[in-house]
């Protein structure tokens, strides 16, 4: 399983305009194929450092590397799927799907047909012509997800997708994204506060340490994700990894 | 409207209107005042006449120029506001002085510098317009979802896109109430700028009719000039109509 790093932080640090700094010297690879989370407790720098991987924002000290290219700016072999959920309000669901493809002058006939296809992946197959105000939060993060998978990235990079979702809709779709993955071969990068959630659906978890951030520890529970759902939530690898994530983390709440 | 308890259709207040406006002209207390029956005889007559056509033609023509300069000129420059900071503090403090600033005072001033005619009116029109579709362009473009910008440069954006893509699509309803607060004041631009210079358009029949005594064309006039900002107010209350679906979803 473990590939040749795609995504490579060399000594990443980033101090925002306001003095506070968020991330400091974060050395890390990201295996190519694999799903590596970034978890920590809330202002670790794990969405900045997300941020700093997409080329949405720059560093200040030290560089990423993808696919053997230092990043200077965003790229079409990444994809950001966001927190919330950043989807055009005025387009309907199906050039939402293809915005990716559009901007990139992509024909439209192709795009709305790669578009169609991705909806249909992520089960939403019939909501083409609906806008994203009539949508729930998981449908509508669903949209970007496919998003996402319709420019064709090599890695994906999702900055807490679930968070703004309930929670029965959250396990679902995570279901249901282990499902997607299965026979792709994407490269994700995740960024989540949930213990359970890195624990599910990691190959890799990257625990950060609160401001300013730093890698904690790695850890690769290796519990295989080609189990059935309800069957990883009741293996002992998966609980032991929860266990181990919160002690780890614990110091770090106050 | 509720009255008594009922539901009163609203051109029942209109009605009761010009039923006390007709009552007060039949009592004959001021000769401004004419009965309203008269004062639609008299639009009829005015409205069939060449110099109603001539003068409603000199008008709109000055409002359209004058407007399509305000939206060329105010639309970019509150964008361009927006979008840098430097030139958002350099020029704010001027767009606030000059949106609440009484442009009428200046209008004897434009006549001293761009002469007497229908350019002075197309100024006019431009003054009045022009600062608050500058002030409600930079608010839309301000208050753009920062999400969908970042979003568009994630999926390799390149700068025009975003403009195009994210930025006025995403400021279009406070940019279209920014048009339509200028197109009412445009009109009264095109109405105070004729009456000052006064010898063209619609200002100069206004001047025409009051100096005659003439207060039945001259109140004929008046609903007319306030039908068609009515008008073009609710054509662009419209078109906002049709974008406030996403507005509200912002």
């Amino acid at each position: 399983m473990a590939g040749d790093a795609i995504v490579e932080a060399r000594g990443v640090g980033k101090v925002y305009d306001g003095g506070v700094e968020a991330l400091r010297n974060v050395s890390i690879d990201f295996p190519r194929g694999q799903l590596s989370t970034l978890l920590g407790p809330s202002g670790c720098g794990k969405t900045t450092l997300l941020k700093i991987i997409a080329g949405l924002i720059p560093s200040n000290t030290g560089e990423v590397w993808v696919k053997g290219r230092k990043v200077a700016g965003p790229g079409p072999e990444r994809a950001f799927v966001f927190q919330d959920f950043a989807l055009l309000p005025w387009a309907t669901v199906l050039r939402n799907v293809a915005f990716g493809l559009e901007l990139r002058g992509v024909p439209r006939e192709e795009r709305d047909e790669i578009a169609r296809r991705q909806l249909a992946e992520v089960g939403l197959s019939g909501f083409e012509s609906s806008y994203p105000n009539q949508l729930s939060g998981g449908m509508k993060q669903r949209v970007g997800l496919a998003r996402a998978l319709a420019v064709d990235a090599d890695i994906i990079l999702m900055d807490e997708p679930f968070s703004s979702v309930d929670e029965q809709t959250r396990r679902k779709f995570q279901e249901d994204l282990l499902v997607l993955l299965r026979y792709r071969q994407k490269t994700v990068i995740f960024v989540t506060h949930s213990i359970e959630e890195a624990a599910y659906l990691s190959d890799r978890i990257v625990l950060l340490s609160p401001r300013p951030g730093t890698v904690s520890r790695v850890l690769t529970p290796d519990i295989g994700h080609d189990k059935d759902p309800d069957g990883i939530r009741r293996d002992r690898r998966y609980l032991d990894a929860v266990d181990e994530i919160w002690q780890i983390l614990k110091q770090y709440v106050t | 409207m509720t009255m008594f308890g009922r539901n009163i259709p609203v051109v029942f207040s209109l009605a009761i209107w010009f039923v006390a406006w007709e009552l007060v002209g039949r009592a004959g207390w001021s000769t401004i005042v004419p009965p309203v029956s008269s004062v639609f005889e008299a639009g009829i007559t005015v409205l069939g006449s060449d110099k109603f056509s001539l003068a409603a033609l000199i008008s709109l023509r000055s409002f359209a120029v004058g407007m399509a300069l305000a939206l060329v000129v105010g639309i970019p420059l509150g964008f361009l506001m927006a979008r840098s900071p430097g030139i958002g503090r350099l020029l704010g403090m001027w767009v606030n002085i000059f949106v609440s600033a009484p442009i009428s005072a200046l209008v004897p001033i434009l006549m001293a510098v761009v002469g007497i005619g229908e350019t002075t009116v197309v100024v006019t029109v431009f003054l009045f317009a022009v600062f608050v579709i500058v002030l409600d362009t930079q608010v839309g473009v301000k208050h753009a979802d920062r999400s969908l910008v970042e979003m568009a440069r994630s999926f390799g954006a390149r700068r025009r896109q975003i403009y195009i893509h994210v930025l006025i699509l995403s400021a279009l309803p406070e940019i279209l109430a920014g048009v339509r607060l200028g197109a009412i004041r445009g009109v009264k631009g095109v109405v105070i700028g004729q009456l000052l210079v006064a010898i063209i358009g619609v200002g100069e029949l206004f001047e025409l009719y009051s100096q005659h005594f003439l207060m039945e064309e001259f109140w004929a006039l008046v609903i007319v000039v306030f039908l068609f900002a009515f008008a073009v107010s609710e054509a662009i209350a419209a078109l906002e109509r049709r974008v406030e679906y996403y507005a509200s979803a912002r």
